[in-house]
């Protein structure tokens, strides 16, 4: 990034001590936040009165200030796929986003399914800068579904993984799925699931099964496709005593389930994505395959019962699933296109959009659902600690009221293959900061390391 | 009109214009010289990237006996084949100046979305198991040829719903011409969703083709698509022609005057027997018959009609 278009802000990221005066701190009222050496020296309505002389003074008033997203469930397409991401652009994004950690899905090119695997992704995210890039290992060899990776040897590397994912597969063999859950237990990991049985569906099912798939003579994914998985898989958590997560909810009839299993006392987390709380299936009447994605869109009542749960915390987490790809990898019809979409920059306005402008969540819910939860899901230990004194400064501010039209020109991603693109959203990150460090600020980027 | 993707697209009046063009087109089909100098300089390229024997030969005369220039392409070994994307696939053909792209593709929406890349007209010559919208006119021609207006005729489709384009095209253009529709499958054949569906538009739903056929006037058998079905859809090919085909005695449930409609090609002893394929009421011959007169129009229409009167008076057959 050229020096010119670099926002007046960058003085922000010199390390001296940082007060950050009248932001909503985190749906909690009005108050300050003082930064020093990375972490947060004091928070609420009197933490001005301990700023050291000299401290620089950030004006954040009308601006509600969350503690850094963390993203369980991102795409980074490196190594293997450098042409649609890299460690460095997917975390330029995130930090655009408002992320301040991600985890990387394993489904690379090698999988990462070995300790190094894990470091070396580690090590490329660290070195990036921008966000911590925390690898999720593969639960199985090369994603086959067969044989436990190395899952031991992914949590005691220098990645302490904790999170293990077949995710764009779902581990459909029982058997399997139920000795991976009893072998994480002792390092408390937690298997997070691509809920989808397999054999439910043709290998070219694209979409939501129902009345607009049977229209369109697109094969598609009935939804117990998933809801049959969740229920065996919280069934198998309370089984072997295991925490279990179920990625990308996507159905009515899974939050169903979910709930029943909480009630129960299961070890059962659950996310939700930022496009199953807003777009339909209906949006593929024209087979634009920006719209594909996996799981599907589903019918309204679908999305009705995702924003509830997600309310009422029966749903935990909001995660994106970015899953950025280039052109030509979705220029083909529509069966044959790559699944998924972008999320990491929109995720926020969208969540804000559809849940606190509407009334369905604070932004205390907010801080829970892309922060702290995700964090705590994760087992990370330097993330989503809450604004409170004593944590490390990874802060997002956003700008509750600021319409935001996106433009996927704009998109810090390699890839454009972004469904909100001309929509107008409310709500959008202001800064983003890591460590005391500004890595985004209104979308510009720039290196933690500069 | 400059696309025929879907029969959703056309009303009731485009399509009886259509139908009623076809009747001078297939005039043509009895002359010695088959040739209207209609569609002159223009060139149509038959894209078919799913095998196709009738339909594309049927397009391929409709285009030469009204003097455009065509072309026959196939998916294999062609660029697509090499991992180049269907856009800049169709964008590449679309550079080098041709009118219309008749499109047949293995998967739904195809048509679609190269229209939306491409400049020429497209038609949809079917696609996955969305539309053939083509072959609903052409059936609704030939219906209409014996039976006369489809308006409060009863039609019957029967058999593999779930994977046939030829169903979801004639569902539309029979409802748009005022035909009453009764779907006849095994549950496991039915599209999804097809409770909401038939909810909203009316169509009737049975499981008892017995029941059915004393009250039509026309009963189209499906081909059972055993190639697309990846297993279990119903117990065995003995249980199905028993339940679900037309035999030689359900012929005798038919009322006089009903006729029995195959897109083809026919899966003789399965869905229907022989006796009926070939039996007096039998309009499968006149169907591929009446395909070449009806694409015939489809391409005045869609290349002629819109360039101008003086060429629509010149194509006209009558």
């Amino acid at each position: 990034m050229s020096a010119e278009t670099r926002p007046n802000t960058e003085s922000l990221s010199t390390g001296s001590p940082l007060l950050i005066t009248g932001a909503d701190l985190a749906g909690a009222g009005a108050g300050d936040l003082l930064v020093i050496d990375g972490r947060i020296a004091a928070a609420g309505p009197d933490a001005g009165d301990q700023a050291p002389e000299g401290a620089q003074r950030y004006h954040a008033e009308g601006l509600v200030a969350l503690p850094g997203l963390v993203d369980l469930h991102t795409h980074l397409r490196e190594p293997g796929r450098e042409d649609s991401e890299t460690i460095e652009t997917g975390s330029q994004a995130a930090a655009a986003g408002g992320f301040t950690a991600v985890l990387a899905m394993a489904n690379t090119s090698p999988v990462t399914d070995t300790a190094e695997s894990a470091e070396r992704i580690w090590d490329l995210g660290q070195r990036a800068g921008y966000v911590d890039v925390h690898p999720v290992g593969a639960v199985t060899k090369a994603l086959a579904g067969e044989e436990l990776a190395e899952l031991g040897l992914m949590a005691r590397s220098r990645a302490r993984v904790r999170v293990f994912s077949d995710d764009g597969k779902c581990v459909h063999d029982a058997r399997v799925m139920r000795r991976a859950l009893e072998y994480i237990r002792s390092f408390d990991g937690v298997i997070s699931q691509h809920s989808q049985d397999p054999s439910l569906a043709g290998p070219t099912a694209c979409c939501h099964e129902g009345e607009l798939s049977g229209r369109l003579g697109l094969p598609g994914w009935p939804g117990v496709a998933e809801e049959s998985i969740v229920a065996r898989d919280v069934m198998l958590a309370r089984h072997t005593g295991s925490r279990v997560h179920v990625a990308h909810v996507s159905t009515a009839g899974s939050v169903e389930v979910l709930r029943w299993a909480k009630a129960q006392g299961i070890d059962a987390t659950a996310e939700v994505t930022p496009h199953h709380l807003l777009l339909t299936t209906d949006l593929l009447t024209t087979y634009d395959t920006v719209f594909k994605v996996n799981p599907p869109l589903r019918p309204q009542e679908d999305v009705e019962a995702l924003r509830e749960a997600l309310a009422d915390g029966t749903i935990d987490i909001v995660a994106t699933d970015h899953a950025p790809h280039v052109r030509q990898d979705k220029e083909h019809a529509f069966t044959d296109a790559a699944f998924g979409m972008l999320g990491l920059e929109t995720a926020l306005s969208v969540i804000s959009t559809v849940m606190v402008a509407q009334g369905r969540m604070t932004w205390a819910d907010v801080a829970r659902t892309m922060s702290t939860d995700p964090a705590r899901i994760a087992r990370l230990t330097d993330q989503g600690q809450g604004l409170t004194v004593g944590a490390p400064a990874n802060l997002t501010l956003v700008d509750p009221d600021r319409k935001v039209t996106v433009d996927a020109a704009n998109s810090k991603s390699l890839s454009r293959n972004n469904p909100w693109h001309g929509r107008e959203l409310v709500g959008g990150v202001h800064l983003t900061m890591l460590r005391g460090r500004v890595t985004a600020r209104e979308g510009l980027v720039w290196g933690a390391q500069a | 009109m400059k696309h025929l993707l879907s029969i959703a697209d056309l009303s009731r009046e485009e399509i009886l214009e259509i139908l009623d063009t076809a009747v001078s087109m297939h005039e043509v089909q009895h002359r010695d010289v088959k040739k209207l100098p209609t569609l002159r300089g223009r060139t149509i390229i038959n894209f078919f990237f799913e095998d196709s024997t009738r339909t594309r030969s049927s397009f391929e005369l409709a285009g030469k006996w009204l003097s455009a220039d065509t072309i026959n392409l196939t998916g294999k070994g062609t660029s697509v084949s090499k991992g180049e994307s269907l856009r800049d696939t169709v964008k590449t053909i679309d550079a080098m100046g041709v009118d219309m792209m008749i499109i047949r593709h293995m998967a739904s929406g195809a048509p679609a979305q190269i229209a939306r890349w491409t400049r020429c007209s497209i038609v949809n010559a079917g696609d996955g198991m969305h539309e053939h919208p083509s072959q609903a006119l052409l059936d609704a021609y030939t219906m209409r040829q014996r039976l006369g207006d489809l308006e409060g005729r009863h039609v019957a489709l029967v058999g593999d719903l779930t994977h046939s384009r030829v169903f979801r095209s004639n569902v539309l253009c029979l409802q748009k011409l005022g035909a009453k529709v009764t779907l006849v499958a095994p549950a496991t054949l039915m599209p999804a969703g097809i409770g909401a569906w038939s909810a909203h538009d009316g169509l009737e739903i049975s499981h008892d083709l017995d029941a059915v056929l004393p009250a039509v006037d026309a009963v189209m058998m499906l081909r059972v698509q055993r190639e697309r079905m990846s297993g279990g859809f119903f117990p065995t090919a003995r249980e199905y022609a028993v339940t679900y085909g037309l035999t030689k005695d359900r012929l005798a449930l038919l009322p006089d005057h009903a006729v029995i409609c195959h897109p083809g090609p026919m899966n003789r002893g399965l869905e229907i027997s022989g006796d009926a394929a070939d039996a007096a009421q039998s309009l499968v011959l006149d169907q591929v018959s009446a395909g070449v007169a009806v694409r015939m129009s489809i391409l005045y229409h869609l290349l002629a009609g819109e360039s101008s009167g003086a060429q629509s008076g010149e194509g006209s057959a009558a």
